[in-house]
């Protein structure tokens, strides 16, 4: 049978998939087709959303960036006429996207494959039969696969996870739990909210194993708010896993018994530290707290606790199924498997991306993402977010593992990889990520929260050619300080930005410094906008500017007063002819 | 929700906790416009335990649209805990408010990659277009204006989401031109 499946993830949603999901449900049944509609989650390729797929006895068609007004001729096309409607093709069974080619889904398995609501299509795709495996093993035997497998935290830390439930086991408690952070704050990281959206049940099936071999009898899930589309999926999941009997009371009669429950984060970034989120699910506010004790032997609500990322959860069902090795094998030898990337930013193809570890920084951005948009050249790309460092062309031979990214002063980090070009200012990236950090500092240590705003005011400054060479060495110094004595995550490497900046983009810094200049043309107080000879004098900008800036008669050239302009740039954006510049 | 004074009529919005009417000081006869909707019925879902605090928190935020003075109190009174505590994890989540919000709510997203594509620019101009700066509503109570860490639809940056629904790829004008549509009740 036909099945047309649209990509009905948030990315997609915004892109304006429920129109045409509402129009294709319309007209297929005004036409009488007995074709079925899906609802899938993330396809993986949101440069091309709103995407549909039409699968058939010939394959799979992918069509996207679709418009309303497409529907119609995909559905004669396609569905009546049995040809493809080649104005929106992307891919057909025929040839192969070279998007993918790269690309090897293991946490996406089902990711855009299924219906993210409903059970028995995730069951159809072999799920939960991991679950009935490890039930019949020994968790000590669990354990061993998991470490095995090479496995390491996907939250950003990579701790080996076989280890961590190695601990938690061996803790002695009446009651357990374990948790999954959903709690995904990174800026431009969309990763964890995929799989939640568009395979809940692999993070469940991952839980339950996880339980069921640390000996927890509890679960949590502590979702970001913002995700609305993935709490309600969630919750849908958990009750349709109850009533197939894979949670609750003695599952699939086995004698072991376990709950999930989903509890929604209210906006704090630093609950994404696993002793604040422990925190906020017992009600308090969100900081953390000194370790040892490790959740392992404390946790939640005082009790042996296994804390593990979205991602990290969502593969333990594949390892169990097709084994330690295989899993290993895809990595590199300090760790196994994938990683998913949320690859945004100047990129022509942006998406989801999940490629092995040990992967090229080039090959993600240059064989999967397509290379930089509107012919404009490399300069950095960001990963790790706020905790993470940008890391300049020379480094595009970097490997993705947690080692050679340390070295080079990034991060794994959760997945963010923002492509930038020369049109970004490398001390306005830095200001923008110490802004979103001193903001989320909890407040606890004194050092993150003095230390950040300290430093975010010497960028400040920075960016308005204002500093010496001391200050630099000012700024280290309290970068040094910052990470050596905050408690958690947030401040330990809140000024990787900064100081990844000044590594490998120390020469803008200095035109900032010694020429007052911003090279990229961004920083405010460094540019000035004028116009030039070309201005035909038609008044659009006079119209625009939103200090009253411009001044001039009709079909005359018109001058921008520098006294009142605030260098917005928008007159340069509405002038029809390009005659506003920037020195 | 609307309260009603049936000593006077006047009508005006509040939590429907302890209310008196502000014309005429009678507190014996208010009626609720939907009785249904108060923190009684809030409450009665949850253990009085710290660990319902923030869900407590959250589905009273859902019914009232923001947390009032009166409404915190009820909330430290049944978990017996006391004001201040409330307060403090209150004011802790950024999504947490203290202040009648706008019908309409827009999130300009700041995330990175909408940073790098100009999400500055698009909060300027929604802020020049309604002449309010971020955090603020509307005088005429239309639109509150808020920034976000991150919607997740880097892909189609910059973005901003107005109620529930994103609008991606956007610039000053089509920002502009998409708030018309809502000030219109297009949208």
């Amino acid at each position: 049978m036909t099945t047309v499946k649209v990509g009905y993830a948030s990315c997609g949603i915004a892109a304006g998939a429920k129109e045409i999901y509402e129009l294709l449900e319309e007209n297929l049944d005004k036409k009488g087709l007995d074709i079925r509609l899906e609802k899938v989650g993330c396809i993986g390729m949101c440069h091309n959303e709103p995407i549909v797929e039409i699968e058939d006895e010939e394959g799979t068609h992918t069509y996207g960036n679709l418009d309303v007004e497409d529907v119609d001729g995909l559905i004669e096309d396609h569905l009546v006429q049995k040809v493809p409607y080649e104005e929106k093709l992307i891919t057909s069974p025929s040839e192969e996207y070279d998007y993918f080619a790269k690309q090897q889904k293991v946490v996406l398995r089902n990711s855009g494959k299924i219906d993210p609501e409903s059970i028995d299509e995730y069951i159809e795709r072999k799920g939960y039969e991991a679950l009935k495996k490890a039930l019949s093993m020994d968790p000590d035997e669990i354990i061993e696969t998991i470490k095995e497998s090479n496995l390491r935290g996907r939250g950003g830390a990579g701790f080996p996870t076989g280890l961590k439930w190695q601990f938690a086991k061996g803790a002695e408690s009446e009651e357990k739990y374990v948790i999954c952070n959903a709690d995904e704050g990174d800026p431009g990281a969309f990763m964890d909210r995929s799989v939640l959206e568009g395979d809940p049940h692999a993070v469940l099936e991952g839980m339950i194993i996880g339980a069921y071999a640390t000996g927890a009898s509890k679960g949590y899930i502590y979702c970001r708010a913002e995700y609305p589309i993935a709490v309600k999926r969630l919750n849908i999941g958990i009750k349709e896993a109850r009533e197939e009997g894979f949670l609750g009371e003695d599952i699939l009669d086995s004698g072991f018994s376990f709950d999930i429950i989903v509890k929604e984060g209210a906006g704090a970034f630093v609950c994404g530290e696993e002793t604040a989120l422990m925190h906020s699910i017992e009600g308090e506010r969100g900081m953390p707290r000194p370790r040892p004790p490790f959740p392992a032997q404390k946790g939640l609500f005082g009790k042996p606790t296994n804390i593990n990322n979205v991602e990290t959860w969502a593969n333990v069902p594949w390892i169990l199924r097709n084994g330690a090795d295989k899993f290993a094998s895809m990595g590199t030898e300090e760790s196994g498997g994938t990683k998913v990337f949320a690859l945004a930013g100047k990129i022509k193809r942006g998406g989801l991306v999940e490629v092995p570890i040990g992967t090229t920084l080039k090959e993600v951005i240059f064989d999967i993402g397509g290379g930089i948009a509107n012919e404009k050249e490399f300069k950095a790309v960001q990963l790790g977010g706020p905790s993470g460092g940008c890391l300049p062309s020379k480094h595009l031979d970097t490997p993705v593992d947690y080692e050679t990214l340390t070295e080079a002063g990034a991060i794994m980090g959760s997945g963010g990889m923002i492509v930038m070009d020369e049109d970004d200012c490398m001390v306005n990236v830095a200001h923008y990520f110490l802004d979103f950090t001193q903001e989320e500092s909890c407040g606890k240590c004194t050092f993150c929260r003095v230390g950040t705003k300290r430093l975010l005011e010497m960028l400040s400054e920075f960016s308005k050619g204002r500093g010496t060479e001391e200050d630099i060495e000012k700024l280290k110094n309290m970068a040094d300080k910052i990470k050596k004595y905050s408690l958690c995550g947030l401040g330990q490497t809140a000024p990787n930005p900064v100081l990844t900046t000044l590594r490998y983009f120390q020469d803008e810094y200095e035109a900032h410094l010694q020429e007052q200049t911003c090279p990229a043309e961004v920083c405010r107080e460094l540019i000035t906008f004028t116009i030039s000879e070309g201005c035909i004098g038609c008044g659009t900008c006079i119209k625009e500017c939103p200090a009253d800036a411009i001044i001039g008669e009709a079909k005359e050239v018109h001058i921008i007063d520098q006294e009142i302009c605030i260098k917005c740039g928008a007159c340069q954006e509405v002038c029809p002819v390009d005659a506003v510049e920037v020195e | 929700m609307k309260l009603r004074c049936e000593c006077c009529g006047h009508e005006w919005n509040g939590a429907g906790i302890n209310e008196y009417c502000p014309e005429c000081g009678v507190e014996d006869k208010i009626t609720k416009e939907d009785p249904e909707r108060d923190l009684e019925s809030v409450l009665r879902r949850y253990d009085p335990e710290t660990s319902s605090l923030i869900p407590i928190l959250q589905d009273a935020q859902e019914r009232f649209g923001y947390l009032p003075r009166d409404v915190i109190k009820e909330i430290a009174d049944f978990l017996h805990l006391p004001v201040s505590k409330v307060y403090g994890v209150a004011t802790f989540y950024a999504q947490f408010r203290f202040e009648p919000l706008g019908d309409h709510m827009i999130r300009i997203c700041h995330g990175t990659a909408c940073h790098v594509k100009g999400a500055d620019k698009i909060g300027e101009a929604v802020e020049n277009k309604l002449d309010v700066k971020t955090g603020e509503t509307t005088e005429d109570g239309t639109f509150t204006l808020e920034r976000v860490a991150c919607l997740g639809c880097c892909s189609l940056a910059p973005v901003m989401m107005i109620d529930d629904t994103a609008h991606g790829n956007l610039t000053r004008e089509k920002a502009k031109d998409i708030i018309d549509k809502y000030r219109e009740g297009d949208a």
